[in-house]
């Protein structure tokens, strides 16, 4: 019978002083767990209100101002308030150091400003759509955003701060891979999710400040009126999409870098297996991290961008997704000859292979330059982002939740509830998101309010998958809260897992470990040790 | 004649249009082996070595790397994707080398509609009408933010920038009527830019041009009017029936007042409207947004006494 521990980081000290000016990794990864949540939450209304929108042509329930609204707001709070933050800001700040055998992150002071940074960000975002909203989708194209009425300032200005949220959290994290690791833990003894984090910290510190520097130029030429992208001035658009994407696409993988490292950990240690091409899989991170700086112009292939450098981009596009096949095939190879137990989280660590795999493939038909001109701003491009972003980070993303839950709150969440939740969510997601793959092939452009009738069963059924992608997460919502006080007890190794977070107590305690831990075994060697699962 | 397509794709309209779906089919079924792979090896793994198949715990044998296996699934996947990329740039190539004998249209867009102007000097609004069987080329412009000409049937599209002339060309097969949208956002009537190319056989183009030089004769000026509303895409943001759009209803306006943004009320007359429809940005009615572009050499002084006339005549 497992009982919680009498001291941990959750109670050891009280009262929301003892949040707020927390230095606890852990305690400010569950702050940007509650930030990034509401996140969501904010984002998924939005999305739920464009399908909604959608159902029929014409207007349903908004008029097309209120549309372009909704979903600039819907693609801005998901990129840039939920996914870039989740996995590394909220999951990483939790995980990192315990994986690592630290006591903390090597800055703590700094990690909690990256929080408050994140927060006020957020709000100044917010406040965007008081000040008469936001209609130019999340990519911010100029003239469009220059010249438009709304508060372009604003958003630009929230996503300007969270910038610098995110280098911090990736300088913290860059400086404690390199010094904080505990004896023994050689590179490669790192767990996977490391290097991808280790990835991503590389990519946000290097790639963030160039889309400061854009949006700083965005605001300027508004404020100002300084011509820089706006051709009535003497600027040039297209020179925006340049800088724009100069960050926006190595932020892709800002986003999808720590889903695939969570995904290495759950199919290790849910197969109970040694990790098939360790070496390949941490270095192909780090490949994905450094072609990524070189493709962005394939983002442009009917921008008017010259046809030499559109072919360059194409070829590079492809560089760039040999690696994450390779890491597909070998989380595959994982499975061979393991003993493999289906629990929530491997189940999306399925569900990601499974999705993710249409993502990438897709992605080929947008690399290739005669095939992108006919769907480069069509819904097909909607699908393959949401099958790459959802199906991919999203899943791993959900995944490591509940893989760590019962690390973070020391108990365990109702089976039979996640069971079913995963179902409709899987279920749900095909619905919505498969069905846009045809209407893009079909000619249906995207960011489009009002459309021809001969697409309305497509955006129908895709509008269905919406609901039925909603009544998951609501079904998960549910029982993770609920788990949280009335759980049952967890234990400290649940799944029988071999890295060192699992060494300690759940919850932890505000030291991460009672005396400092050393490594005597690779955090994938089910070879020679079968971990005891303190629950089943 | 093919006018449903496939699966996923449109009917073939342009020349180029076949090559796209080959190498695009391809692609999906190259994918679908992959896969297919990817989904077996999951699935079967899975069940083979389920938990519940084992009587005791045991240990898994420590299979840290396969070089042949993982050499073969990178070579393959990588020779598949080079093959792609060169089939894909020979037939990219194709649709950007303008034919030298194409026939040459101007192309504008505004918010939120497209005009086209040809050499003969005709002047059409969201309808392009080309004959079939003959390269046409497109240089494209804007009056205000991006735009993009996409043309789903054709397998053409291409930004439209207000800075630079971009170009690019096509060849329909066959006599028809095509969808043209949009494809870059441009704001509250994106949806709305939506245009059709009407392709005609050689004699019928011939037909058309000469007819597009003497517009409208034998229409009553409220009847001409009406056509133009219509054509000239104004239907698009202005109602004749009362409704709110992105611009204010046009029916029952004249004679009477309307206030301004500045707060200050005018007469709608004869010369409100022609200054409306040629500089817009003038006089902005209170509770819209200066977003109509200048008619200016869209229409001429007929058309626009045409229009006028029909306003007038709406109750």
């Amino acid at each position: 019978m497992n009982t919680m521990p009498e001291k941990h980081y959750l109670n050891e000290k009280r009262g929301w002083k003892s949040w707020l000016f927390t230095l606890d990794h852990k305690r400010i990864g569950i702050l940007y767990l509650y930030g990034i949540m509401a996140a969501f939450l904010v984002g998924g209304v939005f999305a739920m209100l464009v399908r909604l929108e959608l159902l029929h042509p014409g207007r349903d329930l908004m008029d097309a101002k209120t549309y372009n609204q909704f979903f600039t707001l819907h693609g801005a709070v998901m990129i840039f308030l939920f996914i870039i933050p989740s996995i590394p800001a909220a999951l990483g700040n939790f995980v990192l150091p315990q994986m690592l055998g630290a006591k903390d992150v090597a800055f703590p002071k700094l990690n909690l400003a990256s929080w408050y940074i994140y927060v006020v960000g957020a709000l100044v975002a917010i406040y965007s759509i008081y000040a008469g909203g936001v209609d130019t989708g999340w990519t911010f194209y100029t003239p469009y955003s220059t010249t438009t009425s709304t508060s372009v300032v604003a958003m630009t200005l929230g996503a300007f701060i969270l910038g610098f949220s995110s280098i911090f959290t990736g300088l913290n994290f860059i400086v404690t891979i390199h010094k904080m690791r505990a004896p023994g833990m050689t590179w490669f003894k790192m767990p996977l999710f490391i290097w991808g984090l280790y990835a991503t910290a590389i990519i946000q510190v290097m790639a963030t400040p160039v889309l400061g520097i854009t949006l700083l130029l965005l605001i300027m030429e508004r404020v100002l009126a300084v011509g820089i992208f706006d051709p009535a001035m003497g600027g040039d658009p297209v020179l925006f999409q340049h800088f724009f994407w100069f960050y926006s696409h190595p932020a892709v993988y800002i986003m999808i870098l720590p889903g695939m490292g969570i995904i290495s950990e759950l199919i290790a240690t849910f197969s109970q297996k040694k990790i098939f091409g360790y070496k390949a899989i941490a270095f192909s991170s780090l490949a994905i991290a450094f072609i990524s700086f070189l493709v962005w112009g394939h983002h442009m292939f009917v921008s008017g961008q010259s046809q030499l450098a559109s072919m360059i981009f194409s070829f590079l596009t492809f560089l760039v997704g040999i690696p994450s096949g390779i890491k597909v095939f070998n989380w595959v190879a994982t499975m061979y000859k393991g003993i493999i137990r289906f629990d929530t989280p491997m189940l999306y660590a399925l569900a990601f292979l499974f999705l993710f795999t249409i993502g990438g493939l897709t992605g080929i038909f947008l690399g290739t330059l005669a095939t992108d001109v006919h769907l480069h701003d069509t819904y097909f491009v909607v699908a393959h982002f949401h099958y790459v972003m959802m199906g991919g980070t999203v899943m791993a993303f959900l995944g490591g939740i509940h893989f760590w839950w019962p690390k973070m709150w020391g108990r365990m969440f109702n089976k039979k509830w996640a069971l079913l939740s995963w179902l409709l969510i899987f279920i749900g997601f095909n619905m919505t998101f498969f069905t846009q793959f045809i209407l893009g092939t079909k000619g249906m452009p995207r960011r489009y309010y009002n459309y021809l009738d001969q697409y309305q069963p497509l955006h129908a059924f895709s509008s269905y998958g919406s609901w039925v992608l909603g009544l998951g997460f609501l079904i998960m919502a549910v029982y993770l809260f609920y788990s949280i006080k009335r759980g049952p007890v967890a234990g400290n190794n649940p799944w029988g897992s071999l890295t060192f977070e699992w060494k300690s107590s759940s919850p932890p305690p505000v030291a991460n470990f009672e005396t400092e831990p050393i490594l005597k075994h690779g955090p994938y060697d089910y070879d020679k040790i079968i971990p005891e699962r303190t629950y089943s | 004649m093919d006018t449903v397509g496939t699966l996923f794709m449109p009917p073939e309209g342009s020349t180029f249009a076949g090559e796209i779906d080959s190498l695009f089919y391809f692609i999906v079924y190259a994918s679908m082996v992959i896969f297919g792979i990817v989904l077996f090896g999951m699935l079967f793994f899975g069940l083979r070595y389920r938990h519940s198949r084992h009587i005791a715990e045991a240990t898994t044998p420590g299979i840290s790397h396969n070089t042949k296996l993982e050499l073969v699934w990178s070579i393959i996947p990588t020779v598949l994707v080079l093959i792609v990329f060169f089939w894909g740039f020979h037939v990219f190539m194709k649709m950007n080398v303008v034919p030298k004998d194409a026939m040459e249209i101007k192309v504008t867009g505004q918010k939120w509609f497209w005009s086209f102007d040809y050499p003969e000097g005709v002047t059409t609004v969201n309808e392009l009408v080309v004959p079939a069987g003959i390269p046409v080329k497109l240089l494209m412009s804007s009056q205000d933010v991006i735009h993009s000409f996409f043309v789903p049937d054709f397998r053409v599209k291409m930004d439209v920038l207000p800075n630079r002339y971009s170009v690019t060309w096509f060849e329909a097969k066959r006599p028809g009527i095509y969808n043209l949208f949009c494809a870059e956002f441009c704001g509250d009537g994106h949806s709305e830019m939506i245009g059709k190319v009407k392709v005609v056989n050689e004699r019928e183009y011939a037909v058309w041009l000469e007819e597009g030089t003497s517009q409208g004769e034998g229409l009553s000026p409220e009847q001409l009017g009406e056509q133009l509303f219509r054509s000239k895409a104004c239907i698009t943001c202005h109602s004749a029936e009362g409704q709110r759009l992105i611009g204010p209803p046009v029916n029952g306006i004249f004679g009477h007042d309307v206030v301004l943004k500045s707060g200050q009320k005018v007469i709608v007359d004869e010369n409100y409207l022609r200054q409306s429809i040629l500089e817009p940005q003038a006089d902005i009615v209170a509770g819209y947004d200066p977003v109509m572009p200048t008619y200016q050499g869209l229409l001429n002084d007929r058309q626009i006494d045409a229009l006028v006339a029909y306003i007038k005549s709406l109750k």
